[in-house]
Parts: C-alpha cells; structure tokens; sequence
C-alpha cells in the first residue's frame, strides 16, 4: 500500500531538505508510524524507497530508537518517567496505579488497542517530578490518584488532540519551570506533535 | 555586575518571551544586526574564545578551543546537541521552550564566525512542545530575514533545520548524535576523528549544547572579557542548574558559580522537604558520583566538583534525604543506563545488564554475600581502577557512567548494602 498524497508530499520535502536523503530516515519513520499506528514491513518498505535504503537497513535505524513502536500501539501512548527523579518522588507508584486503572501491564498495549503505557526513561520534567506524558504531551507533578483519573478521562472522553496544557490544568501539579503561554495544538497520535510531520492537531 | 544572562527575557514576559515580537523589543537580533557589518567571523572567534565559556552539556570543555579545532574543509556544519536525556536535567528544555530565539540568534552569529550555511538543531523526540515552539521560533527568523538566503542583507547564506531525535540517550553523545542525524543507529564513534575535522558526512562539524551556544548573543553583545569577568575562574558566565529530588523547590536556577553546596541546597533550593534531613546528592546529572553532606561548605566550580572526583557535568543536581533507600535509587540509574546502552561495547553491554541484575537481587531482599565484590568486579571491568576522572574500555563515556552510583553506594553507604544483603532471604535468585 502506498501513502496518501499528503504524506507523500511531506516525504519528498524531507528528502530535499537535508543534504543527503538518508538523514530523512527518521521523520519519515515517524510519518510511517502515523500512518499504519506503528511501524509495519510495509511502512518500512516505503521509507526504504524514499531514502534510497534498503528495507532492512530501515529496520536497523527503528530498532535502535525507543519512539518508534515495531508492534502496534494503541491511540494513546501513557509514558510514566521511572529515572531518578521520579522514582525518588513516587514515579514507581504513578506506573503501578497506570497499570491497574487501565488494565494494560507496562510494555503492553490493551486488547481493545486504544492505550499502551510504559515505564519510561527520564523525559526531562525531573523538577516536576513525576512525569507523565501522553503521546509525548508532558503532564508534571502528577499522584497515583491523579494518573488515574487522567487514564479515566483518556478511556472515557476519548480526546482527539492531546494537549499538554490541558493534562497539566486537569491532572497535573508542580512543574518543572513556568511553562509561558498556552499553545492551541497537541498530539493527535502516538508521535510527536511537530508541524513539519503535520502531526500538530488543533484543539476544538 | 551581571548576575543572570539566559533567564532575563523569561522572568520579566513570561507571557511571550518565546515570540519574535518579544524578542525584538527586548533587544534580540541586534547583536546579530550589528556583528554582521562592523566584525569579522574572526572576531567572534576572539570573543568567545576570550569568553572562557565552557560547553554546558556535560563535558565542560571550552567552546572557544572547541571551535579552533574546525578543519578547513567545506561545507562545514554546526549541529545544536539539544537532545537533553541525562536524568535530573530539565534546563535546555526551558531554554527551547521559553527564548528560542536567543537561541537562534546565538546559532546566527556561531554559523557566521564558523563558516557555515546549515545549522541543525536536535532536538530529543519527546520534547514535542519544545520543538513545536524552536520550529515556530525558526519560521519567524525566516520571515524576518535573520535566517536564509541572504541575512539582512550581509550576503550571509544559513539553513536552520529542526531534526527530532526518537528516544535514545546516547544521542547526547556528540559523535552518536552525528550517526542519527544521518539517518543511522546512534552509535558513538571511534575518535578521533574528531567531529571538528569529521563530523556530518564526514565534514567538519561543530556540535555544542542549547546553553552554551545561547551565551552567545550576550557574550557578542558585551564582549568576551566582560563574560569572563563573571564568576570564579574556570567557571566563568553564569549556568543553570536543575534542581530536583527532595529538595523544597525544584527548578531551575540561573547563577553564577562559586557559592558552596550549601547555599545551593538550602537557600536557592529552600533546604530539604517535611524538615527532613539531607542525605546525599547527585552533583551533575546520573553520571556523576555522588556528593555526601561532608562537602556542604565546598564551593560549587566545575574544577571543584572536579577535585572532589565527581563533576557539575550537565548541572543537574538530585537531592536525596534521609528516607531515601540509596540502593533504589542506585538501581534506578543503572537501570536507565542498561536501558540506554547502544551494546556496541562489550563491558558497558554485559556490565550494565548484570549490575542491573545484582542490583535487583539486592533490593528485592535475594542478595547475595558475595555480591558486593562482584557489583565492583564488574564496575572495574568496565573502568579499570574504578578512579576518578574514570578510565574508560569503551568507546564512550556511557560504561563509566554506570559505575558511578555504584561506587558512590559502596564509597559513602556500605553498610546499607551490606544490611540488606545481611537480612535477605537465603533462597536468593
């Protein structure tokens, strides 16, 4: 199966803008993740093509990276941070409370395919410890109970832009800094919200 | 004098000091404005070479000398390590977040003495909303006519891209960080080469961190001697640290180096929380040894930290008190170095893996008698003489990272270990 035109469009002005195409390699992993929710044969396939690689060359770059997912992932990716900081604040604790409210063990996706979660490596929030972030949306100083409610709100109301500032208004506590004015985009999928991947959704 | 370089636009417009509209009222891009007609490349050279500033990513070394070593050749890259990843460092990402364009201006006026025409930032691929606003930021430069073709009109040509790393540690290391942006598994390489002379595609290359290269703006602006008239010598400027951990405010501090540990601590981090006390701390990030109330009074300068064997490395400073399980909390780190292994090296591959084991065993109450010769048998396998600066078997500093909070539970909190081995059970795994 081949991308859509849009995606396409996107591929080829990656490729053009590095002085070798090869180097688009990893925005082009992730315009495949969004588009198959996880890397598939397939996806890999295509970012071959596009880079001038070969399949298995592609396979060795993704499997070297955390983010980019070789089995598929649910809507939502709930990242619990477990480095130092967090772990010395209750990080253990947010993951544990994460697992039971969903029902999804750490590194697993649930059976319905709408959430995984995952302990994580520091993620950079070690002042408002513990962290969480729902594809890559940072929430700081969460709690058990409130990680909890976040996983509730995620199953419940289904949200289809993942914002941080609204997970830090609703669930969220100290932060690491002052984060400065809000921002209207978020997360519409398990990648990262960046313009250039057209992976940035508006809130409504 | 000067006590704050980087945090000033922030404090004072928390509500738009990201936006170019902010920046430009606030001074930004003047420097740039200036440098570009009345001084040579070479002249900036002189300035931040005169500036003494040294790198703020980890390793301390000064970005003056670093970027004497650029080789002739052409083209020549500047690569932004932006890929923040050590455990109890969170100030780059405020820096992207909050002033961009400091940033920017910084990578302007870097690229101009340097030679170069295409600038990357790295940017690790969790920091989405960091990214959001650097690419925003980087957009606003291009309209303004700070970035592209021909920049105000000085017939200087740059490129800024924004490159999104996907989740691995080990692309802080310069040399990994080169392998992944070009399209590869971050893998650190053999040096030399050095990135200077054979960095992107094999071409010279100047890889410095987010702080440091946001110094710039203001080490131009003012000069290289007035940065260096900031703070003890081999410390010079100001920096920011990370504080986090048990300590009553964490956050992020812009100071200037040279006051002690305890003023660190207990002014600027408002002392320990609940009034517990202090039982050790993390100087500069996961892979720096740990420091013990007993150098409270030791003044906080990057050759101190030094001298005292452990290092301010990316300014992270972790604070643990008194109910901290010190054995965990090693755990916890090796763990996160394990997990951030790139497995080209066998002693950080295997060490890490079953230190990480041994470490396990320990706090799940299954350690063994034995167990504590072995954490360090395998520790000086992967740093022969387990000393400080460390020796390294590996081709990166990674292996010897992992040592570090071994050797700071065995130095300053033996006895714990050796408790917990003492009441496990004897059916241990």
């Amino acid at each position: 199966m081949s991308w859509p035109d849009d995606v396409v469009e996107r591929a080829e002005v990656m490729v053009a803008k590095y002085p070798e195409s090869r180097s688009a390699v990893m925005p082009l992993l992730y315009l495949a993740m969004r588009e198959d929710k996880g890397l598939t044969l397939d996806g890999m396939r295509q970012v071959a093509d596009y880079t001038g690689l070969t399949p298995v060359q592609v396979e060795s770059v993704a499997s070297f990276y955390s983010m980019y997912k070789r089995d598929s992932v649910g809507d939502y990716i709930v990242s619990v941070c477990t480095s130092i900081s967090c772990h010395l604040l209750g990080g253990d604790e947010v993951l544990e409370a994460v697992a039971e409210e969903t029902g999804v063990p750490p590194g697993e996706t649930g059976s319905d395919g709408r959430l995984s979660v995952e302990g994580v490596e520091c993620i950079g929030a070690c002042g408002g410890a513990p962290a969480v972030q729902v594809n890559y949306e940072l929430v700081e100083g969460v709690t058990p109970d409130s990680a909890r409610r976040l996983c509730r709100w995620l199953a419940d109301d289904q949200p289809v832009v993942i914002s941080s500032d609204q997970m830090q208004a609703d669930f969220g506590g100290i932060r690491s800094f002052e984060w400065g004015p809000a921002e209207p985009g978020g997360a519409t999928g398990p990648v990262p919200a960046f313009g250039p991947l057209g992976t940035e959704g508006q809130r409504s | 004098m000067t006590d704050r370089i980087l945090t000033v636009r922030m404090e004072a417009h928390p509500a738009d000091s990201n936006t170019l509209d902010r920046y430009e009222a606030t001074g930004g891009y003047a420097t740039l404005r200036k440098a570009l007609v009345e001084m040579s490349p070479e002249q900036i050279r002189d300035e931040v070479k005169a500036a003494n500033l040294r790198g703020r990513g980890g390793a301390g070394f000064p970005a003056g000398v670093k970027w004497g070593f650029l080789a002739p050749a052409e083209p020549r890259y500047l690569v932004i390590n932006a890929d923040e990843s050590e455990p109890g460092t969170f100030k780059d990402r405020q820096l992207l977040e909050r002033d961009p364009h400091q940033l920017i201006e910084g990578i302007v006026l870097s690229s101009y003495a340097l030679g170069v025409n295409h600038a990357f930032i790295y940017i690790r691929g969790e920091y989405a909303r960091p990214a959001r606003r650097v690419q925003r930021a980087v957009e606003e430069a291009y309209d303004a006519g700070y970035l592209g073709e021909n920049i105000l009109d000085s017939g200087l040509a740059l490129d800024v891209m924004v490159h999104l790393g996907a989740g691995a540690y080990i692309c802080g290391e310069e040399t990994a960080l080169l392998n992944s942006l070009e399209g590869r598994r971050g893998e650190p390489r053999l040096k030399p080469p050095f990135p200077a002379v054979e960095g992107l595609y094999a071409k010279p290359t100047i890889v410095n961190n987010v702080e440091t290269i946001s110094n710039i703006p203001w080490i131009i602006a003012n000069g290289g001697s007035a940065y260096d008239a900031i703070g003890p010598e081999g410390s010079r400027g100001t920096r920011i640290f990370s504080l986090s951990g048990h300590v009553a405010r964490p956050g992020n501090y812009e100071v200037v180096m040279g006051m002690t540990w305890r003023e660190m601590i207990y002014q600027i981090g408002g002392g320990i929380r609940d009034g517990n006390e202090l039982k050790c701390w993390i100087p500069g990030g996961a892979s720096a040894p740990w420091f013990t109330p007993a150098v409270l009074d030791e003044p906080v300068t990057l050759d101190d930290a030094g001298r005292l064997g452990s290092m301010l490395g990316s300014g992270g400073i972790v604070v643990m008190d008194e109910t901290t399980d010190v054995v965990a909390a090693a755990l916890s780190i090796v763990k996160f170095f394990a997990h951030e292994s790139c497995g080209q090296c066998t002693p950080c591959r295997e060490g890490a893996t079953w230190l990480e084991r041994i470490l396990q065993r320990i706090v799940t109450g299954h350690g063994r008698e034995a167990d504590i010769g072995l954490l360090l048998d395998v520790c000086d396998n992967i740093s022969p003489g387990l000393r400080w600066p460390p020796a390294q078997t590996t081709i990166c500093p990674l292996g010897p990272s992992l040592v570090s909070p071994i050797t700071s539970i065995m130095t300053h909190f033996r006895s714990e270990v050796e408790a917990m081995i003492r009441h496990a059970e004897p059916a241990g795994v």
